[in-house]
C-alpha cells in the first residue's frame, strides 16, 4: 500500500492507497458527517451528506467522500457556502419524514435546517440502509431488504426468516437514526402467526 | 449451411448469394417495425400473399418483411423495387390492385401515394419525399433494404464487411485509432468519446474484459434503438465484435428491454445465425480471435439504462446505479473493465471501419460527427424515425422532415434527450442540434428522443410530467433524488393546480441544484433539467400559474373553466346532449349555461360546439361570467318561410 499526501481543508493528511476520502479525515480527526455510513459496512453511499468538494486537475466538483477514493495531491474542502447549503437540504428533506431524530436534529442546528421547510412525510424510515446491510454484510441473515423504487422504496422484514432470526439479535435497532425500525420490527412481530405459534 | 473460414469464403459466398438474387425481379418490401405492425402490415403482407398466388405470381415477386422505414404516422408502408414506389397507409382490401396494376402492369396507384400537404403534388418515390429527402439516413436506411431474420439480406448489402477487414488486416490498436480518429461520440446521451471509452478498458490490465450493448431505450416517446435492433440487429452485432476485438474482450452482452419483444427475437436470430456462419464463436474468419455474445433481458426499470446499473442488473441483481469515481470501463461488470455503449453507437462502428473516420467525419459538426437519430414525436406531422447529419438546424428537422405542427397550431417548443433534457423555444429553433448546442441550451441529446409542442402545451406541466415519470423509476437510493423529486413533485402538483405560493421557485431551484450536485448517479443528476430549462425559457408561465392562478396555455384543469358566450350560443343542444356530467343547463331555444359546480372540465362541450357558432369559452386567471338571467336566455328566432 503506497502512502498518499492530500489536503483536507488545507492540512497535509496522510493517508494509505485505498482509502475513501472520509476515512483519511476520520483519521486525521478532521469531521465530516455521516448517516448512511458503517465502519463494518461497505460504503454505500446514499445519503449524500458527506458531500465534500474535491479539486483534481484544475477541476472542482462535488463528490461523495465515503466512496472517493483518495489520489495523491487531492485537495478536498468538507466546508463551503454551497457544501453547506446542499447539507442544509439534504437535512431539511429528511426532516420531512423524521422531525424529532436526535442525529438529524443535531445537524439540523449546524447547518441551519427547517425541519418544516418541507410537507411531513408518513414514514420515519430515511432509507440509510444501515438495517439491512449490516443484516447481510456482518449477521448474513438477510432478513430485512428494500422493497419497490423511486419514492415507494421502503424497508420489510422477511417474516419467514425474521421470525427465526431476529428476537435474539436485533443488533440492527440501535443502528437506526430515527427508530423507525423499531416501529417496523415490533409490527412484523405482532403481524407473524409464525412466531407467535413458536412461543 | 457451412461454417465460413476465412475472409476469402466470406466473399467467395457473398458473391454467390448475389448472383442468385436478379435485380429487376419485383420485390415488395412490407414495413414490419413496431408501428407498421401495429397499424396493420402483418394483415397486409397475409393477404398480399395470397393475392400473389391467386393471381399466378408466386415465385416471381419476392415479398420481404422490413424493419422499420421511420414514416410510421403513414404506416403500413409497402415499397416496390426494383422502381422504388412507395405506397402509405395501405390497407389489405389495396392489395389486389397493388398486385394487379402496380406489379403486373407497373402501374401506379396514386390513391396510395404520397400526396405534398402543401403543394398538393403526388410524389411517387421514397427518395423524393420531404421526410426521407432531408434526412441522411446511413444507419436507418439499410432497415428498409433487408429482412432482419435473414442473415443473408444483411450479406448482399454488403454487411460484415467491416468484420474480417478489422479482424484480418487490422490491428486491435489500429481498429481503436480509427474509431478515435473519426470522433465518434456516445449515442446513447452523454456524448462521451467512443474511442476514449475503449482505450480506457484496453489498457486496463486485467485480461478479462466485457463489451456491452445497451438498448435499455427507457425515454418516454423514444424508439430508435428499438427499430434499429429490430430491423438491422447485425449491424449492431458486428459493431460489438468489433469493438470486442479492439479493446481485448472476448465476451459480449446485449441489455435489452424485455419490453421490446420483436428485438429481443430479432437480435436472439441474429446471434444464432453469426453463430452458424462463425462471425461468432472461436477463430472468427480464421483470425484467431473468439467472441461470444449473450442477450440479457430487463426487467423494466428505467435506471438500468444508467451504466452502472445496468452491469448490476446483468450480474443478476437489482438495477441500482454504483458510484463511477472509478469508471466502469476500468471496474464495470464483475468488477472487469466493461465498455458500455448504446446500439445506435455499435452500428456505426461498421460503417466506420469499413468507409474510414475522414468519411465518417464528413458529416455533422466539428464536436458531434456523423449523423444521429431522432424519434419525432408529439404534435408533429409527420410522427417518425429521421436520421440526420449532426448540426441540423432543429427548425428544419421540424418543419422540413417533420412537416410542422398538427392541426396548424403554433409551435411552442421542443424536448429533446427526454426526462434528461430540456425544453427548447421557438427563438433557439436555428440551433444546431449536436451534443455541445443542446448542453450549451440547457437540455442534452439523450438518446435522441424528440417531443414537440404546440400552443396548447403548458410548459409547468410538461416538467411535472417527466419529474413524475423519474420519481417512478428512480431507484431510490440516494436522498437527494428520491426526497428531492418528491418535493419537486409535490410542489410543481401544486403549482398546477392552483395552489402555487410566493417562493415555490426558490424552493424548486434549491432542491434542482442538491439534485444535479449530489445525486449518486446521471439519473438525478440531469432530473432537474426539464424544470431548468421550462423555468429559463418560460418563466412567465410559472409565475401566472403562482400569482394569477391563470394557465396560460390553458391546459391545466383545475385553473381553466368553460362557459358559453350566451352571444354565441345558438341552443343547438349538442354539447348538453354529450355533457358527460349532466352540467349543462339549457333546452330548446334556451341558451345553454354551464353550471360550473357540476363541470369536470372534460372538455366536451369545448370540442362538440359546431365550429360556426364557437360558443364555448375556455378561460383560465379570470372570474366566470356571471349566467345570463333564466328569463333573458329564450333565443327567438326569425320564422323560416316553410312554417311560416
Amino acid at each position: 500500500m503506497g502512502e498518499i499526501t492530500l489536503q483536507i481543508d488545507g492540512k497535509e493528511v496522510k493517508a494509505s492507497e485505498g482509502m475513501t476520502i472520509l476515512e483519511a479525515a476520520q483519521s486525521a480527526g478532521i469531521y465530516i458527517p455521516t448517516l448512511c455510513h458503517h465502519e463494518k459496512l461497505e460504503p454505500y453511499g446514499a445519503c449524500r451528506i458527506c458531500t465534500v468538494e474535491v479539486e483534481t486537475r484544475g477541476r472542482t466538483r462535488l463528490v461523495a467522500s465515503c466512496l472517493y477514493p483518495v489520489e495523491q495531491g487531492l485537495v478536498v474542502r468538507t466546508r463551503s457556502e454551497k457544501i453547506d447549503r446542499i447539507r442544509r437540504v439534504i437535512l431539511e428533506l429528511l426532516l420531512a419524514h423524521a422531525p424529532d431524530s436526535f442525529i438529524l436534529e443535531d445537524l439540523a442546528k449546524e447547518y441551519g435546517a427547517d425541519r418544516d421547510r418541507y410537507e411531513k412525510e408518513a414514514s420515519f424510515c430515511i432509507l440509510c440502509g444501515l438495517c439491512v446491510r449490516y443484516c447481510a454484510e456482518v449477521k448474513k441473515k438477510n432478513a430485512i431488504g428494500f422493497v419497490d423504487r423511486g419514492i415507494r422504496r421502503e424497508i420489510a422484514f422477511i417474516p419467514e426468516i425474521a421470525a427465526k432470526e431476529c428476537w435474539n439479535c436485533k443488533e440492527c435497532f440501535p443502528l437506526c437514526p430515527t427508530e423507525y425500525l423499531q416501529a417496523a420490527y415490533v409490527l412484523t412481530e405482532a403481524l407473524n402467526p409464525s412466531h407467535n405459534v413458536q412461543d | 449451411m457451412p461454417r465460413i473460414n476465412s475472409p476469402a469464403e466470406l466473399e467467395e459466398y457473398r458473391k454467390e448469394l448475389l448472383s442468385k438474387t436478379a435485380s429487376d425481379k419485383p420485390t415488395i418490401a412490407i414495413c414490419s417495425g413496431t408501428g407498421c405492425n401495429a397499424s396493420g402490415s402483418n394483415e397486409v403482407a397475409a393477404t398480399l400473399e395470397e393475392e400473389l398466388e391467386k393471381q399466378g405470381l408466386s415465385g416471381h415477386v419476392e415479398i420481404r418483411r422490413t424493419g422499420c422505414h421511420g414514416f410510421c404516422e403513414r404506416g403500413p408502408i409497402v415499397v416496390i423495387h426494383p422502381e422504388g414506389i412507395c405506397y402509405f397507409q395501405v390497407e389489405p382490401k389495396d392489395v389486389p390492385e397493388i398486385v394487379s396494376k402496380t406489379i403486373k402492369d407497373k402501374e401506379i396507384i396514386e390513391r396510395l401515394v404520397y400526396t405534398d400537404p402543401i403543394t398538393g403534388e403526388k410524389i411517387f418515390y421514397e427518395s423524393e419525399i420531404p421526410f426521407y429527402k432531408n434526412q441522411v439516413r446511413l444507419l436507418l436506411g439499410s432497415n428498409a433494404k433487408i429482412d432482419p431474420k435473414s442473415i443473408d439480406d444483411y450479406l448482399a448489402i454488403g454487411g460484415y464487411s467491416a468484420l474480417p477487414k478489422a479482424l484480418v488486416q487490422m490491428t486491435p490498436e489500429q481498429v481503436l485509432e480509427e474509431v478515435k480518429k473519426s470522433n465518434l461520440r456516445g449515442r446513447g446521451g452523454g456524448g462521451f468519446p467512443t474511442g476514449r471509452k475503449w482505450e480506457e478498458s484496453r489498457k486496463s490490465p486485467d485480461p478479462i474484459k466485457y463489451v456491452i450493448v445497451n438498448a435499455d431505450e427507457g425515454d418516454p416517446g423514444a424508439y430508435m434503438d428499438r427499430s434499429l435492433l429490430e430491423g438491422n440487429p447485425h449491424s449492431v452485432l458486428e459493431g460489438l465484435i468489433i469493438g470486442g476485438y479492439a479493446v481485448g474482450a472476448h465476451e459480449g452482452f446485449i441489455y435489452v428491454r424485455q419490453e421490446y419483444p420483436l428485438a429481443v427475437e430479432n437480435v436472439n436470430l441474429a446471434i444464432r445465425m453469426a453463430e452458424e456462419y462463425g462471425f461468432l464463436g472461436k477463430d472468427i474468419l480464421g483470425s484467431g480471435f473468439d467472441f461470444t455474445v449473450k442477450v440479457h433481458q430487463g426487467a423494466g426499470a428505467f435506471v438500468s439504462g444508467e451504466s452502472s446499473a445496468l452491469m448490476t442488473a446483468i450480474e443478476g441483481r437489482v438495477g441500482e446505479p454504483r458510484p463511477k469515481y472509478i469508471h466502469t470501463a476500468v471496474k464495470g461488470l464483475w468488477g472487469k473493465p466493461s465498455v458500455l455503449n448504446n446500439v445506435e453507437t455499435w452500428a456505426n462502428v461498421p460503417l466506420i471501419i469499413n468507409n474510414g473516420a475522414e468519411w465518417f467525419a464528413q458529416y455533422g459538426t466539428e464536436g458531434s460527427k456523423g449523423t444521429k437519430s431522432f424519434s419525432l414525436v408529439g404534435k408533429i406531422n409527420n410522427t417518425g424515425l429521421v436520421e440526420v447529419p449532426m448540426g441540423m438546424p432543429l427548425k428544419d428537422i421540424i418543419f422540413k422532415i417533420g412537416g410542422g405542427i398538427r392541426g396548424g397550431k403554433k409551435f411552442k417548443a421542443v424536448q429533446t434527450g427526454g426526462p434528461s433534457g430540456g425544453c427548447l423555444p421557438d427563438e433557439l429553433l436555428d440551433l444546431g442540434v449536436d451534443f455541445d448546442e443542446l448542453t450549451k441550451a440547457g437540455s442534452m441529446m439523450g438518446s435522441g428522443g424528440m417531443i414537440v409542442m404546440d400552443e396548447d402545451t403548458c410548459m409547468v406541466d410538461v416538467a411535472r410530467y417527466f419529474i413524475e415519470f423519474l420519481t417512478d423509476e428512480s431507484c431510490g437510493k440516494c436522498v437527494p433524488c428520491r426526497e428531492g423529486m418528491r418535493q419537486m413533485l409535490k410542489i410543481l402538483t401544486d403549482i398546477t393546480k392552483g395552489k402555487g405560493k410566493e417562493g415555490d421557485i426558490e424552493r424548486l431551484e434549491e432542491l434542482a441544484e442538491v439534485l444535479s450536485e449530489a445525486s449518486l448517479c446521471a439519473l438525478g443528476r440531469s432530473a432537474p433539467n426539464p424544470f431548468l430549462t421550462t423555468l429559463r425559457y418560460f418563466r412567465d408561465e410559472y409565475e401566472a400559474h403562482i400569482k394569477e392562478k391563470r394557465c396560460p396555455a390553458l391546459s391545466c384543469k383545475e385553473l381553466i373553466a368553460y362557459y358559453i358566450d350566451p352571444e354565441k350560443c345558438q341552443a343547438c343542444m349538442i354539447c348538453s346532449r354529450k355533457c358527460p356530467a349532466g352540467a349543462i343547463v339549457g333546452g330548446k331555444n334556451q341558451i345553454h349555461v354551464i353550471d360550473q359546480e357540476k363541470c369536470t372540465k372534460c372538455g366536451t362541450c369545448y370540442e362538440v360546439c359546431p365550429p360556426r357558432f364557437k360558443a364555448v369559452k375556455k378561460i383560465s386567471g379570470e372570474p366566470v361570467p356571471e349566467p345570463i338571467p333564466e328569463e333573458a336566455r329564450t333565443i327567438v328566432r326569425k320564422r323560416s318561410k316553410k312554417n311560416g
